[in-house]
């Protein structure tokens, strides 16, 4: 090697050391409130050494090809992650995901047909991160057309989990032919990435709207271990690293999430929502709804002395998370104590609510999560209840032949007062009857949560 | 790097996200799963080191939609995450204009 090439090797390994410094740190402060927002700036300065430093990777070519597509890339996603509105961030994430997957899967590819023979070890290492990048990329598709209402209905079919399994094997002879060189001509390479890219569209296919946040939680793990195990097949210590971490702090995440719904991760992935016992648990109610006006609700908030604000999907399809802001501005100064509690997976993604009111101005201090705040609804006044639904379901607690039985819920039904904002009669998500609604000390106030937010500060300020 | 050196990346690395995630508050978990999703744009260099050794025309295509995929995820997750993080500010932080944000 000349010394020019090898200074530059150098110089390349030392950055890359510095960028997956620079992720870990960036990582480690975007875990606490205070410091987040430098955590982000870390890790994009240490993104922009690692691009950069690329560029003089020995014996690269195609620079001409490199460099649009970079700019092309990156100034579609510039564009749409600013124009995005904080309700439709969970979808943009999933498809910013999505891409890295198949950016993960388009690497094995290039080096499958270039077929340099460069030992088993790498080939399959390959071929593993292809397979695992391809399902990330159509299925963060799939993920991302649920979320954002291009695709309405959940697809299932009899045996679809029998041939979800033959798909997989098919796809993992095929990769392993080519891992082994076993007559891995062009065409069979091909037919391993079709098969695999199949397998992440039938796979996300059936999984329901309400089970999104965990499935693109796993899919954003998976991407980092695809990345990682391309890091191998290049020898990157960089993606290597900053793979790794994405990928064990991802499935971490996940865990969380799927513990918070109290459903094992099997179970999201392999079983249809609400297709046990749903509707047993629907004869159980009884009881009548009883509608409430918002000028009552106003006077009832208006002298309280403590009123817990349970918000849920219904809240960000309204945009309301202003309107509710403002309303509650109202109460404080009233000297009302307000909280905002969050279930772990209200929403669509874990946080999702976080976010929202963040955009709205909230303190974060308000918002305290399940654990915090569930003993505090039996000195509540009034729970508020804004779109949320099977979150607050009771019979989560006590109806063993519920399909969301066993999930911790927020204990709203506990205040002395619930009023829920609902745009109609209908089930939640899951499809469930919620009991909570049925109950002595539950009003109905309907209406989308933007319109009811606004008759509800109307109202107070009437209050004077 | 030999096998058994990337083998002890791999291992400490993993331990590394665990532990750094492991005490994150719920309020974070978007973001933060957005950041992380930012982190594995890191792709984008392997991208480029692939379509930078691409020889026939099938190699360029797939590396070119490689390189453009990998830019995607680095920059719109930077993008968002910057976006998301730019709002958490504690209630002593807000003193200023009462009025929070409205369209």
């Amino acid at each position: 090697m000349e010394p020019d090439v090898l200074s530059r090797e150098t110089l390349i390994q030392a950055s890359y050391l510095v960028t997956a410094a620079l992720f870990i740190l960036g990582l480690k402060r975007m875990s606490s409130p205070v410091t987040a927002r430098s955590g982000i700036l870390w890790a994009g300065a240490g993104m922009l050494v690692a691009t950069l430093v690329s560029f003089l990777y020995p014996g690269m070519t195609n620079y001409e090809l490199i460099v649009p597509a970079m700019f092309a890339g990156g100034a579609l996603a510039w564009w749409s992650g600013k124009r995005v509105a904080m309700t439709d961030m969970p979808q943009m994430i999933a498809l910013y995901n999505g891409m890295g997957g198949g950016a993960a899967a388009a690497i094995a590819a290039v080096e499958l047909y270039r077929g340099e023979n460069t030992g088993y070890a790498t080939s399959t290492l390959a071929v593993v991160g292809g397979i695992i990048g391809s399902v990330s990329f159509s299925g963060s598709a799939i993920a991302f057309g649920k979320l954002q209402g291009l695709i309405t209905k959940s697809i299932r079919f009899s045996g679809q989990q029998i041939f979800n399994m033959l798909l997989l094997l098919a796809a993992l002879v095929l990769g392993a032919m080519v891992a082994f060189n076993f007559n891995a001509t062009p065409p069979v390479i091909t037919a391993f990435f079709a098969l695999a890219l199949l397998l992440g569209l039938t796979m996300t296919l059936p999984i329901g709207g309400a089970d999104m946040p965990v499935v693109i939680s796993l899919y954003n793990a998976l991407t980092g271990l695809a990345v990682a195990f391309e890091g191998f097949v290049l020898n990157n210590a960089a993606m290597i690293i900053a793979g790794t971490v994405v990928g064990s702090a991802g499935t971490l995440l996940t865990q969380l999430m799927a513990k918070a719904m109290n459903r094992g991760l099997g179970n999201v992935l392999f079983s249809g929502f609400g297709d046990t016992g749903g509707e047993a648990a629907a004869g159980d109610v009884t009881g009548s709804l009883k509608p409430i006006e918002a000028s009552d609700v106003g006077v009832m908030m208006a002298f309280a002395s403590k009123v817990i604000i349970v918000p849920g999907y219904g809240m960000a399809v309204a945009q309301a998370q202003h309107k509710i802001w403002e309303l509650c501005q109202l109460l404080i100064d009233r000297g009302v104590t307000v909280k905002f509690a969050i279930h772990p997976v209200a929403g669509r993604m874990p946080g999702h609510m976080n976010v929202l009111l963040a955009e709205a101005g909230v303190p974060y201090d308000l918002i305290s999560d399940l654990d915090e705040i569930n003993s505090e609804f039996e000195t509540a006044d009034v729970a508020l209840i804004i779109g949320a639904n099977d979150v607050v379901n009771p019979v989560a607690r006590n109806d063993k032949s519920s399909p969301i039985y066993g999930m911790p819920i927020l204990n709203a039904d506990k205040a002395k007062n619930v009023i829920v904002i609902k745009r109609g009669k209908g089930a939640g998500f899951s499809g469930i009857e919620n009991a909570l609604f049925y109950l002595d000390n539950t009003r109905m106030l309907y209406g989308d949560a933007q319109k009811a937010g606004a008759e509800l500060i109307q109202a107070i300020k009437a209050v004077g | 790097m030999t096998g058994i050196i990337a083998l002890y990346i791999f291992m400490l690395a993993a331990f590394t996200g665990y532990e750094v995630i492991s005490r994150v508050p719920v309020i974070l978990h978007t973001p933060l799963m957005s950041g992380s999703n930012f982190v594995h744009g890191i792709v984008l260099v392997g991208a480029m080191v692939a379509l930078g050794g691409a020889h026939t025309p099938l190699e360029k295509t797939i590396g070119v939609i490689g390189v453009l995929l990998a830019a995607g995820n680095a920059v719109g997750g930077y993008v968002v995450t910057e976006r998301m993080l730019e709002m958490f500010k504690s209630s002593g932080a807000r003193k200023g204009p009462k009025a929070g944000g409205s369209h």
